[in-house]
């Protein structure tokens, strides 16, 4: 019963904010340009790396190819649905409509993380799809059911250890009122998730698996991919990607008792 | 601009990314093949980081807001161009960033003491005006995007694709000298090297054409005024007010 209510709201939600998106068109188109010459960007800068080197960190230029095709995907979804509703927290927040939310009859969380949606992200799933295609040809990847399965599974936690570091820092808009800059501090963080995570020096490698989790989110999958991961690297991805949830749902709900509205 | 000192600091923060293209870049012992010491290669991203936190524009953000809120209007009353306004908040957020840039670039020295160096006073000018030149153009470029507000009302998505050349071939991640020859060959005709890699090479001493960069710079410049001052006319013409 409450699903079917959940479900319902959210295609309300599908249905007006793709109409909002829809009246600028010219900017959708220019969007999808944006993420095609970004996706050549990256693989430019990846060719400059391997230029004179068959591998970085272990990794191949084609096997690397591999974790940009995952960085593409996530960072489509992320600007298909997080970049757009939790920017709005901020706005919420400054202005003071989050109570609007508040006294809605539905889960504030809800509300808040996917009321919005941007069609220009599609494409880049799209095309980091594509890519993963590709490189299943070119690295000759005999993918079975198997791998396919666990692929899903470890990028569905990336998604969501995503989700809740961008959730996160939303949230402690609480506090701060002003963190756009925040998530640019988030966004360029992330960055690093292009490349694999042996490229970095040791103390830069475990900084991005203990307290901005990168090799989760972006290795791991392509490892998974690739038919290399250890059983118990999916386990822990899983673990994490559990408390990461669980710890931002109960910050968000811990942050709300010092909400104290603005304005009138 | 000193009520958002967080704001700010976190601004110098995001920045860092010309330091983790180092560690990628010295981790995998990349600079061998194009003839640059890991050394030079650590004082050229770090002196990267500081050009790009010195020359880095967002008037298109502003503009977009300001115009959308229909703030724009009283502005054009005023007998000044309002863009003269956003100039100066640009450069005032500049000057309340060095103490955080600095900061960061002591962390650095300090992590890595081997990579301090001074360089002398003539290099000093020269890279401020350089990476001042650069400021200017990145200004300008912004301003004309910002222009197209007039016309398409959320210009920041023109912005957002013209950041993404801004990004890969301004040599923020990687020197412009490692690019490939077929990229080499047109590059330098460009504004896109002289944004950060040529103020970067000149400050933090490696080898760049000093004649030419300063040529490139201010001939953009030129370049680029005339078409803002167009697109500015043609723009105000077209505006209608928006919002109370």
């Amino acid at each position: 019963m409450r699903v079917r209510k959940y479900l319902k709201v959210y295609s309300k939600f599908l249905h007006t904010s793709l109409a909002s998106e829809l009246e600028y068109k010219t900017n959708i188109i220019i969007d999808l340009i944006t993420a095609i010459l970004s996706l050549i960007g990256s693989i430019f800068l990846l060719s400059i790396f391997f230029q004179n080197n068959n591998r970085i960190g272990g990794w191949e230029f084609e096997q690397a190819l591999i974790i940009q095709g995952i960085y593409t995907i996530l960072n489509g979804i992320t600007n298909t649905w997080f970049n757009p509703n939790l920017t709005e927290i901020v706005k919420h927040i400054r202005e003071g409509t989050l109570d609007f939310v508040l006294l809605k009859p539905i889960d504030s969380q809800f509300f808040i993380s996917l009321k919005k949606i941007n069609p220009s992200g599609f494409l880049e799933i799209i095309l980091g799809f594509c890519l993963l295609l590709y490189c299943i040809k070119i690295n000759q990847i005999n993918f079975n059911l198997n791998i396919l399965s666990l692929f899903f599974i470890t990028i569905i936690c990336s998604i969501f250890i995503l989700y809740s570091l961008w959730f996160f820092i939303s949230t402690t808009t609480i506090w701060f009122v002003k963190t756009w800059n925040a998530t640019e501090v988030l966004r360029s963080f992330l960055y690093i998730g292009r490349f694999p995570l042996n490229s970095f020096s040791f103390s830069l490698r475990i900084f991005f698996s203990v307290f901005i989790p990168i090799a989760f989110i972006t290795t791991i999958p392509s490892e998974v991919f690739l038919g290399l991961s250890q059983l118990w690297k999916i386990f822990l991805e899983i673990l994490v990607a559990l408390l990461f949830v669980s710890t931002s749902r109960k910050f968000w709900l811990f942050a709300l008792k010092f909400y104290s509205s603005a304005s009138s | 601009m000193l009520e958002y000192r967080v704001e700010i600091a976190l601004w110098a923060i995001s920045g860092i990314i010309p330091f983790f293209m180092l560690n990628i870049w010295t981790n995998n012992n990349l600079n061998e093949a194009i003839n640059i010491s890991n050394l030079m290669l650590s004082r050229y991203f770090l002196c990267a980081f500081l050009v790009r936190q010195f020359s880095v524009v967002w008037v298109v953000f502003s503009f977009e807001e300001d115009s959308l809120m229909g703030k724009v209007s009283p502005y054009l009353i005023q007998p000044i161009n309002p863009f003269f306004r956003y100039f100066a908040q640009h450069i005032a957020e500049q000057i309340t960033r060095f103490p955080f840039a600095f900061i960061i670039v002591f962390l650095f020295f300090i992590f890595n003491p081997e990579i301090i160096w001074i360089p002398n006073f003539g290099v000093l000018l020269l890279a401020t005006i350089s990476t001042f030149l650069s400021f200017l153009i990145q200004f300008l470029i912004q301003s004309i995007v910002a222009c197209l507000c007039f016309w398409t009302e959320k210009a920041s998505s023109v912005e957002r694709l013209l950041f993404i050349p801004t990004l890969f071939l301004s040599g923020l991640l990687a020197p412009v000298v490692s690019f490939p020859e077929y990229v080499k060959s047109w590059i330098y005709l460009t504004p896109f090297p002289y944004l950060i890699d040529f103020p970067a090479n000149l400050l933090s001493g490696n080898s760049t054409n000093i004649t030419r960069g300063f040529f490139m710079q201010i001939l953009w410049i030129l370049l680029l005024l005339p078409v803002f001052k167009k697109i500015w006319s043609l723009g105000t013409k077209k505006y209608t007010a928006m919002g109370s």
